[in-house]
């Protein structure tokens, strides 16, 4: 365990700072801009100067860099605010679809513009009736000619509103078992026939959506494996989400919780002071560097040439409880006060009401703990009722 | 610049290398495969219902294969190896849930020479530590509750020893104990050794029989000072923070084998015709053991760096690593039981000897509570001095 940077890797680290330096953006220069026009200006300007997505090769917008620099390069841009979530799931997650399925001029086509911050792509995943189960997928492509013709509805499509394109899972075929009849491709959002309808979540504003889908044309050339196929394609895909998504935790965590309780009194004394809030934040702290070090050693097997497996599921697993129970404890703090939208301690009351929405996007809890127990510790699966019969077979419960 | 910096420390490194080394790694499987021999759970039982006080054999053994060596510098009859090394012996150890002091004298005895103790000294002892000759230990609580300076009244007057020191790991079987004493000028409190032939002890039945401990009685009993004379907490507080990382290792080879155990009896038990392990309540306990042992583990990987460096932030990580792997192992050792039913609740099954294990180890370096209170102690000498 030396962790010490190379010479090489020192250096790299020194002209990666430089640059962040010089050219992370002002207040100025984001002025009046929303989220997205503030994450495409930030993305673009890293494109030209050859840091947007340093690990990819450079015919795909990248900069052809080593594992070890994308890990040098994330520990650097991270310690600015700067706004880039809204490229999670393109990035993060459409992109090495494509590079793990896609054909060469798929990718010498979609990879750039998404690099340069000039396309953002969606999820188009999840149904009113096929979330956890995601398999049981209703939206149906029907093979036109050449091409395929889409109906359905998708759900809970994380910013679909702005997004350009989406990638999505159909079945292709419903009269074989529900993971052997699906087909994944990517669609343009801008196609006649789809139709985006935004959601209200808890917290009032509406970061995802409906999607409707009403005969939307869809040619071949955007499939990504073969037809039937679409599982084992969507399987590389939520390989990436669990792997991306951190704890989230943005500006709530044990450094931000500590300061309040420094700041905050109990009977007189400082909150800090009281066992039981030292007993809490110990127990955070400890979780928070144990996914810290767990990410630590994910990364060196990746640097090492694996591939992401389902032990990843445990970073959101832990983080998006923590959040929640954190916040929860921070209001908790500020005794009745707690219950006011109070502008000092905006984060806590935000995440409070937001976090419940980490342990659900992405693969629920329970999703995970099932994960973890079947495909890392082995265990059997579970009664699977629908298991070998045809799809369109299957009881609904409707 | 309108960005907040975020202050991380470390971030000068990319922990690209958080790993142990292929020798470190070929060392964990000898130690395994020799363990899985030498010290099976019928032998830790054999301790549990005997009168031995330890495995005599294995020790001899461990000490032929040079364990007891391990950090002790050459110069010092020792292998002069790192703590990464000793990490690996550490969770093997736990893993077999191994009857015999090793704690005592390597993590706790060791240490204390080897940061304290005077050329002479050093030289006297960690040779025949080293062989195995002679066990050490470390003795500090004198009543029920969390120790403090106060709570202290073993006194040193000319070199002499009187007082009465309870719960000592090892304390019927060892050579030497070093003993806290209140000290003779001053409030402070100092370290003593005093050799077997000058106490009296007493066994106790504690916990876990599989590791013997005892109450020691000190009368005028020769000591010699080791150390500063006056700063007896202080260098107890040091070794636990150093000794507290190694036993969270053995705690993380406890809770690895602990959810082994439950993993293969969730496969194998049936009921209402299908494989326990099919019931997602049995699940996600295990799931959930899986968890806990994976994050107590990834702080020990952290702890372990900053031992083997004598990083600054020891402190920290060390207590970071200890509540962790407290609560890995207790909640591993409780729900294998609850995994086995009225199996796990028999004395035949093995069961039992994580249970009882992962509390002995839990208290022997002072409680969960208390560790959490040094974590943030830490972490506030750390904010105050950056
Ligand atoms: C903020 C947010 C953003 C999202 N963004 C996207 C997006 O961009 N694209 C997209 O495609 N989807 C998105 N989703 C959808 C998300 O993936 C689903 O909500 C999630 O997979 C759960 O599906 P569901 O809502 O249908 O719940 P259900 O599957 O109906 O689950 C209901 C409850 O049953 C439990 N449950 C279900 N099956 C099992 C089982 N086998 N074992 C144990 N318990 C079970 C679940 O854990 C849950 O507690 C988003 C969701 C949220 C909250």
């Amino acid at each position: 365990m030396d962790f010490n940077d190379t010479e090489a890797e020192a250096s790299f680290r020194k002209e990666a700072r430089n640059w962040l330096h010089d050219n992370v953006p002002s207040k100025a220069d984001l002025a009046g801009l929303d989220e997205v026009q503030q994450s495409k200006l930030w993305q673009r300007r890293k494109f030209d100067a050859g840091w947007a997505c340093i690990s990819w090769a450079t015919e795909h917008g990248g900069r052809g860099a080593s594992p070890i620099e994308q890990v040098i390069w994330q520990q650097e841009e991270s310690k600015y605010d700067v706004p880039i979530g809204i490229f999670d799931i393109g990035i993060g997650m459409a992109a090495p679809t494509l590079m793990h399925w896609g054909t060469d001029s798929q990718k010498r086509k979609y990879l750039p513009p998404l690099a340069s911050g000039e396309h953002i792509w969606c999820q188009l995943f999840s149904e009113p009736i096929a979330g956890s189960d995601l398999a049981g997928i209703r939206s149906r492509a029907i093979k036109a000619g050449d091409d395929w013709v889409l109906n359905g509805q998708k759900i809970w499509t994380s910013g679909a509103h702005y997004s350009d394109f989406g990638i999505i899972v159909v079945r292709t075929d419903p009269t074989v078992p529900k993971h052997e009849g699906l087909t994944y491709f990517f669609v343009d959002m801008k196609s006649p026939g789809i139709e985006v309808r935004p959601i209200k979540q808890i917290s009032g504003s509406s970061n995802f959506n409906e999607v409707f889908l009403q005969n939307v044309e869809v040619p071949d050339v955007n499939r990504l494996g073969a037809v039937g196929q679409g599982w084992k394609v969507s399987i590389t895909t939520l390989m990436n989400e669990r792997a991306a998504l951190g704890s989230g935790g943005g500006d709530v965590g044990f450094n931000s919780l500590f300061e309040l309780a420094n700041q905050l009194t109990i009977e007189g004394r400082p909150a800090i002071d009281d066992s039981l809030v030292r007993g809490a934040l110990a127990n955070w702290y400890c979780q928070e560097s144990g996914l810290r070090y767990t990410g630590y050693r994910a990364l060196t097997a990746l640097s090492r040439g694996e591939t992401p497996g389902p032990e990843h599921s445990i970073s959101k697993l832990v983080g998006a409880s923590k959040l929640q129970d954190m916040a929860s404890f921070a209001l908790d703090l500020l005794e009745m006060a707690g219950s006011l939208a109070n502008v000092e301690c905006a984060q806590y009351f935000d995440t409070f009401l937001n976090s419940p929405g980490f342990r659900v996007a992405g693969g629920t809890d329970e999703i995970m703990l099932n994960i973890l127990a079947e495909r890392v510790l082995g265990l059997p699966q579970d009664v699977r009722v629908d298991k070998g019969i045809p799809f369109n077979e299957v009881p609904t419960g409707t | 610049m309108s960005f907040i910096f975020r202050t991380e420390s470390l971030l000068n490194t990319s922990f690209l290398n958080f790993e142990f080394s292929k020798e470190q790694e070929l060392l964990r499987e000898q130690a395994r495969a020799f363990l899985i021999q030498q010290c099976p759970t019928a032998a830790v039982r054999k301790i549990l219902e005997g009168n031995e006080p330890f495995d005599k054999d294995l020790w001899r053994k461990i000490a032929d294969l040079g364990w007891l060596a391990t950090v002790i510098p050459e110069e010092y009859g020792g292998l002069g190896l790192s703590y990464y090394e000793l990490a690996v012996i550490a969770e093997e150890l736990g893993r077999a849930l191994a009857p015999i002091p090793f704690s005592s004298s390597v993590y706790l005895a060791t240490e204390l020479l080897l940061r304290n103790g005077t050329p002479e000294q050093r030289r006297e002892w960690l040779p025949k530590i080293a062989t195995g000759e002679v066990i050490g230990t470390l003795a500090v609580a004198e009543d029920i509750g969390r120790p403090t300076p106060q709570t202290i009244h073993t006194v040193a007057r000319n070199g002499s020893i009187s007082g009465r020191k309870i719960a000592v790991p090892d304390g019927d079987v060892v050579d030497f104990v070093i003993v806290l004493v209140r000290c003779e000028h001053g409030n402070g409190t100092s370290l003593y050794l005093v050799e077997s032939n000058d106490f009296s002890h007493e066994v106790v039945a504690t916990i876990d029989p599989s590791r013997s401990h005892a109450n020691l009685e000190f009368k005028d009993s020769c000591g010699e000072l080791i150390g500063a004379d006056g700063f007896g907490w202080e260098m107890v507080n040091d070794v636990f923070d150093r000794a507290a990382v190694l036993f969270a290792w053995e705690q993380v080879g406890g809770t690895q084998s602990t959810l082994d155990q439950a993993t293969d009896y969730a496969k194998s038990r049936y009921a209402f015709g299908r494989p326990i392990g099919s019931f997602q309540a049995i699940k996600y306990k295990l799931a959930n053991m899986y968890v806990k042992h994976t994050l107590a583990r990834s702080n020990c990987y952290y702890g372990t760096w900053t031992l083997a460096g004598d990083h600054a932030d020891l402190r920290l990580a060390a207590a970071t690593c200890r509540v962790s792997a407290i609560q890995a192992f207790h909640y591993a050792s409780k729900e294998n039981i609850q995994t086995h039913g009225g199996m796990g609740f028999t004395w035949e099954f093995d069961c039992q000897l994580y249970y009882r294990r992962a509390k002995l180890l839990a208290l022997n370096l002072g409680s969960e509570h208390w560790w959490q209170d040094r974590l943030i102690t830490a972490h506030e000498q750390r904010n105050q001095a950056a």
